[in-house]
């Protein structure tokens, strides 16, 4: 086993373990929904709002588990470690 | 570039330039949106028909989603946001056809926020003055000004970063998804991927259609809230 094969294997390690930053996204979002459900059934009136700037605060909160995303993705596809 | 799920690439122009998939797709997306919008406007009737009622309510909804989100004052960019919605919706629809979508290639979706940063910057200067710009940045104490600054660099980079991730983490699950139905159907001994149809449907619509539209609609979202914000 040579230097570059370890480094595959350790990226791919790396890669998986990136992806635990999911978890964060997961629970913002369903406490965004579960909030948004709570607004609209308090308000029913006021949905189209509620449902906007809940969908809006979930797309925030979705950032981190995003770069975990890319990072992922980039220790797959576009490797720095490995030698060109 | 070097296999793996980037875009292909077309042609290589004298120079090193590389006309990649995403050059191309954006090609046609924009020739489909002009053609659309030379159409749209070519005549309009009192009595509207169906194409010119159609356009009217994507022109007034789009005038009342910046209306309401940025303010009444400011409904002039109400042009750029409908653009941008249009845009990033039909870019991230195009994978239906099977095509590859632009936005899942980062120099589209940074190009993109780019533009956003800038107009926040632009605009910001020009509503409160370059003083209160920069007085800005010293809030609310001056040793909190390196955080500021990389507070504003790093708007455009998760911009970016939110669109890119989403279609491209939705592209790779498709194409992983087509290789193994049709690795499938082939250890199944059917010589055609017969598995391949069908099947992909579901997560097409939840992908390309909720997924882009939700995203193109975040975005716009986004920009409209920047500027807005950076402008009272």
């Amino acid at each position: 086993m040579d230097g570059t094969d370890l480094i595959k294997a350790c990226s791919a390690i790396g890669a998986g373990l990136a992806m635990i930053a999911g978890i964060g996204p997961g629970i913002g979002q369903g406490y965004a929904a579960g909030k948004g459900a709570e607004g609209v059934g308090r308000q029913p009136e006021a949905q189209g709002d509620i449902v906007r700037t809940m969908l809006l605060g979930a797309a925030v909160a979705e950032t981190t588990g995003i770069y975990g995303l890319i990072v992922a993705l980039i220790l797959l596809f576009a490797n720095p470690f490995l030698p060109r | 570039m070097n296999g793996g799920f980037g875009p292909y690439k077309v042609i290589e122009l004298p120079g090193g330039i590389v006309i990649s998939q995403t050059v191309t797709v954006t090609w046609l997306i924009m020739l489909l949106l002009t053609v659309f919008a030379y159409f749209a406007s070519k005549k309009f009737n009192k009595v509207p028909d169906k194409f010119q009622n159609v356009v009217e309510i994507l022109v007034e909804s789009i005038y009342g989603l910046t209306k309401q989100t940025m303010g009444e004052d400011k409904i002039n960019f109400a042009p750029y946001m409908g653009t941008l919605l249009l845009f990033i919706g039909v870019a991230n629809v195009s994978g239906l056809f099977g095509l590859r979508p632009p936005t899942a290639d980062v120099n589209t979706t940074l190009g993109l926020s780019i533009m956003t940063f800038f107009m926040v910057h632009y605009n910001s200067i020009k509503s409160n003055g370059i003083k209160n710009y920069m007085k800005g940045y010293l809030e609310p104490m001056p040793f909190l000004l390196p955080l500021n600054i990389i507070g504003e660099l790093a708007n455009p980079i998760s911009l970016a970063f939110r669109l890119f991730g989403n279609i491209v983490g939705g592209l790779i699950i498709m194409v992983l998804l087509y290789g193994a139905l049709g690795s499938i159907s082939t250890s199944l001994g059917i010589g055609i991927p017969i598995l391949q149809a069908g099947i992909p449907a579901v997560l097409h619509i939840y992908f390309d259609l909720f997924a882009g539209l939700l995203q193109s609609f975040i975005f716009t979202m986004l920009t409209m809230v920047f500027i807005s914000m950076a402008m009272d």
